[in-house]
Parts: C-alpha cells; sequence; structure tokens
C-alpha cells in the first residue's frame, strides 16, 4: 500500500516535467497533475511497475474548468473562450488496496489527451463519452465517437459550460 | 461445391423485449454464430449531469432515483455519501441503520427483478411471476416510509427525511421469515431447474482478469471467482458491523464466470441481505433522524469520489465543488454502464439465442446507462 505522496515521488522520479505536481489543498483526496500527453507513460507505468499494479480504472470523468474569458459571440450568446478542459483518472489497485487520483488539464480549444484505453479496456466507452460531452479528442484511441449524442449531433458539446441548445435536430424542434 | 457466405448484420432492439429497455445491440453473423456485438446506447438520454449543474445539492436527490430506477434507495445512498463525505457530516446512529435496512431491502428488490426477468428471457415465465410476487412486500415496505413505491427522494443529506413508520420494523421482519422460504422455492422452481442450468451453465464465460480490466464490478465480478465487495472491502457506513458473507462463483454447474454462476451469485447474496437486515433491526438504536440535516449545503471547493457497492455493482459520485450551493460537476460512474461494455467479449462464438441469455445475466439498467 502506497500514499499519494511516496507515488507522487515515484512518477517525479521517473517522468520529470511530465509529473506537475500534487495537490494537497483538497477536502478529501489529494490528485497528481500530469502532462495530457503523457497520461498514457504515466498509466502504463503505474500499471504495470510491481508494487503500485493499478490494475482498475474506477472511473474517467472530463470536466469543464470554465476557466476561460467570458466573451458574446454574433448571436449575443455567452461563450468561453481559452481556458482548460480538463480529465479525472480515478485508479484502484486490487492488490496493494491502494488508489490514486490523476488529472490531466488540456487546452480548451485544441483538447487533446492520450488514451489510456489499451491499458484498460474499460477506458474505452468512458473516453468516448468525455468526448461526447465536452469534444475532448483521446489520441489513437481505436473508435472515438460519440456515445449517448445522436452520432450525427452537430450542435456541439452539452457539458460543457458555454452549450447551447440548437433549435434544430433533422427538422425536429429542440425544446419542445 | 462451396457456398458463397457473407457477414449479416442484424439489429436487435431499440424495442425488443429482452434488452431491458431500450437498448439496440447490432449483432455481426456468421449464419447463427456471433462475431461480434455492438451495443448501441443513448436512447434515454437525459443528461442528469447537465441537470445537476443548475440545482442545488439537496435537488438532486430526486433525479438520482431516476436513473437506476430499480434500486433508487442505494442511488441517493451513494449520492448523499458523497456529498457527506465533502462536507466532512456525521450522521446519527439511527440514520446509519436506516439506511442499511432500505439499501438491503433495495438489493434483495433489484435481485427479485433481474433474477425473474432473468427467467422470463430464457422462457420460464412462472418464476418471474413469483418475484414481482415478493417484490411487491418490499415495495409496500418502502412505500408505507416514504409514501412512494419507486422513486423515494427518502435519503437525505445528513440523515434521512423522517422517522421509520411505527410498525415498519415489525413488518420487515415478518418479510423476512416470510422470504427465507421463498428463495429456496425459487431454487427449486429455476435456478436447479436442468432445462435452465442447459441454456446458462458455460454460456458467456467471463474470466477473472478480463473482468477487472473491463471495470466490472458487483454480482457479475463476484461471478467470476473475485471476491470484491466494497461493502467488506472498501466499508462505507456501517457495513463493518455485519456478519455476513460474500458469496462468489465457483462453477458449480459449468465454468466459473458462466451465466448461472452470474445469476446464482444473486440468489446467493439476497440470503445475505436478509442476514444484514435482522442484524440491523436488532441492533437500531432510537434517536433524532433530522438533526444533522444541514440547513444549507454549501460543500468547501474540491473534488470527491465516493463508491457504493449498488446492486449492480459499483456506482461512484465524482462530484467537484466550487464553492457554491451548486455542484460545478457530477458524474456517475454507473456499473451498468461499465459492465455492458463487455457484451461483445461475452458474446463471440456463441449462438443469437445465448445473446438474450448473456446480456440478461449482466442485468442492466438502461436508466443508468444513459443517465
Amino acid at each position: 500500500m502506497k500514499t499519494p505522496e511516496e507515488i507522487f515521488e515515484a512518477l517525479k522520479n521517473k517522468f520529470g516535467e511530465a509529473v506537475i505536481n500534487l495537490a494537497t489543498d483538497q477536502p478529501v483526496d489529494p490528485y497528481i497533475e500530469v502532462a495530457p500527453l503523457e497520461v498514457d507513460k504515466v498509466c502504463k507505468f503505474l500499471f504495470e511497475e510491481e508494487g503500485f499494479e493499478f490494475n482498475s480504472l474506477l472511473n474517467l470523468s472530463g470536466v469543464d474548468d470554465a476557466n476561460g474569458e467570458k466573451v458574446k459571440d454574433e448571436n449575443d450568446n455567452d461563450i468561453i473562450k481559452g481556458g482548460t478542459l480538463s480529465v479525472f483518472y480515478h485508479l484502484e489497485s486490487t492488490i496493494h488496496r491502494h488508489k490514486i487520483v490523476l488529472k490531466v488539464s488540456t487546452d480548451r480549444e485544441n483538447p487533446e489527451v492520450s488514451s489510456v484505453e489499451d491499458i484498460w479496456r474499460t477506458a474505452d466507452w468512458h473516453e468516448r463519452e468525455a468526448y461526447d460531452m465536452f469534444g475532448i479528442k483521446f489520441l489513437n484511441h481505436h473508435n472515438l465517437i460519440r456515445i449517448l449524442m445522436p452520432y450525427d449531433w452537430e450542435a456541439g458539446y452539452p457539458l460543457r459550460k458555454d452549450y447551447q441548445n440548437p433549435e434544430f435536430y433533422k427538422g425536429m424542434k429542440v425544446p419542445y | 461445391m462451396s457456398l458463397k457466405t457473407e457477414e449479416m448484420i442484424l439489429n436487435m432492439g431499440p424495442q425488443h423485449p429482452s434488452t431491458h429497455g431500450v437498448l439496440r445491440l447490432e449483432l455481426k453473423l456468421e449464419g447463427e454464430i456471433i462475431t461480434d456485438v455492438i451495443p448501441h446506447i443513448g436512447y434515454l438520454h437525459r443528461c442528469f449531469e447537465k441537470h445537476a449543474e443548475a440545482m442545488t445539492y439537496p435537488q438532486i436527490i430526486p433525479y438520482t432515483d431516476r436513473m437506476d430506477y430499480l434500486a433508487s434507495m442505494y442511488n441517493e445512498f451513494g449520492y448523499v455519501l458523497a456529498v457527506e463525505k465533502l462536507m466532512g457530516i456525521e450522521v446519527p446512529e439511527r440514520v446509519e441503520y436506516i439506511r442499511v435496512i432500505m439499501g438491503e431491502l433495495q438489493r434483495i428488490a433489484s435481485h427479485l427483478v433481474a433474477l425473474g426477468t432473468y427467467g422470463a428471457d430464457i422462457g420460464a415465465f412462472t418464476p418471474f411471476l413469483f418475484c414481482f410476487r415478493d417484490r411487491e412486500h418490499i415495495l409496500h415496505l418502502f412505500e408505507i416510509t416514504s409514501g412512494a413505491r419507486l422513486l423515494y427522494n427518502y435519503i437525505w443529506i445528513g440523515g434521512v427525511s423522517h422517522d421509520l413508520h411505527p410498525d415498519f420494523l415489525r413488518l420487515t421482519k415478518e418479510f423476512v421469515d416470510y422470504f427465507r422460504p421463498k428463495v429456496k422455492e425459487l431454487n427449486e422452481l429455476l435456478t436447479f431447474n436442468q432445462i435452465f442450468i442447459d441454456r446458462t451453465a458455460n454460456v458467456g464465460v467471463l474470466p477473472a482478469e478480463t473482468a477487472i480490466n473491463y471495470g466490472i464490478t458487483g454480482p457479475n465480478l463476484r461471478a467470476s471467482g473475485v471476491k470484491w465487495d466494497l461493502r467488506k472491502d472498501d466499508p462505507y457506513s456501517i457495513y463493518d458491523r455485519f456478519d455476513f458473507e460474500i458469496p462468489v462463483g465457483n462453477g458449480e454447474k459449468g465454468t466459473c464466470g458462466d451465466c448461472w454462476d452470474r445469476y446464482y451469485v444473486r440468489v446467493k447474496e439476497m440470503e445475505e441481505s436478509l442476514k444484514i437486515i435482522e442484524q440491523a433491526i436488532e441492533q437500531i438504536p432510537e434517536g433524532d433522524v433530522t438533526s444533522a440535516i444541514p440547513r444549507r449545503v454549501k460543500p468547501p471547493a474540491g473534488q470527491v469520489y465516493s463508491r457504493v457497492e449498488n446492486p449492480r455493482g459499483e456506482l461512484g459520485y465524482f462530484i467537484i465543488s466550487d464553492g457554491s450551493v451548486n455542484p460545478k460537476r457530477v458524474k456517475v460512474r454507473a456499473p451498468s454502464f461499465v459492465n455492458l461494455e463487455v457484451l461483445g467479449e461475452l458474446c463471440k462464438g456463441h449462438m443469437v439465442a445465448d445473446v438474450v441469455a448473456i446480456l440478461g445475466s449482466i442485468d442492466i439498467v438502461l436508466g443508468e446507462i444513459d443517465r
């Protein structure tokens, strides 16, 4: 069983710059912040390395940080420019019975995160959901398509804070 | 002579009685043998998570009822535990006991639907009616407690909405005594029926390694022989006070992790739940159930992931608070959503008729998958 501090130390030694910091100011669980394009390597390490063996991905969740600049578009709708989108990973080892939370933050205008789908198969649908709801692109995902919304939904990503409901979907009025 | 063969694609659902809701399965067939199954979900998508961002924390509770509508009590239970963890609220003893009793009754009710409809899927209709008859007793207990049969809004942040009905404990005790023999009856009627065993044993075998990698939890994981139950392995509330077993699959009628094991683990779990309820009824103290309910729910800024052992597996709530009265993000790790993903893997090489048996054995609720 390893504490978040020990895991952070080990990751920092192994990956250097790619592991950004350990946030301990949280009310419950601290999290480790990781660079978005390195997260697959970090996860692979946590999955394979003896003593860690995080064999289970409990949850993968996209988040809109909404920390950009709020501006008006041409139709006078509030939209957010700049800032970040985040992804939280909750990992657990059923062997050593420890847990850790990873966080990556990526640019809102071009959100790209490395996929962890080939480490934990369960990440497949979780990543598709995060893509569907936030538009986060998971690089090297084998089938990154919408999952909950219609496959041909063109009005954007519903869980972004500045999402606007479209008036029509294929000629059907949406706010019925 | 060689015949030209080609892959056939068959849509099962979205309107199909054994998809347990609106689920479309795209079956890829080689003759009658399945080569792949692609589930298409989202027909019930209401975007609970978007709704949640516009509401205060207590207002979200009724919405959680509507996700896994067969286990509403447990959805509330999981949600309030997450908020309490974030706010650091300690709830009175009596509340803990009430929640555990409700949760375990809900587990039995949910498993009864799972087992009954599973029998009906496979062609045994009578057990279905037997199961629903017994579930009715539990729904009655919930009704005298909360006023509703299915969607309760009973468990609140810091407590429960009001105390138990004066007759509740007596009626629950009576139910436990009534229900024990009924489990035996179900076993005679369905579980050890040779036709049923032939349909389910050695079908859809899920090895333990695959199950963990796919994030499978709950009875489906335990049927694969993994002794993993959050009530024991990461105890929440007061589950560490009760004496009960964790049933696991052992390949009694076929291979470990087949459909029959997944079915039978649920039967045995109902008996364990009865044990917990019995102990809880004996131990429950008197006390105020609303004293710890906060007037204003305003958690500190930060994130929390809290999980409970729902009848279907690990139900997790990931909540991010920005310090205001509305959550910034609520993500539900729905067990059915994760469990359904493995369906393609399980069905490969089986017949079309087995898809029904495998899907039923996973026990999904579409309201929770689509949220």
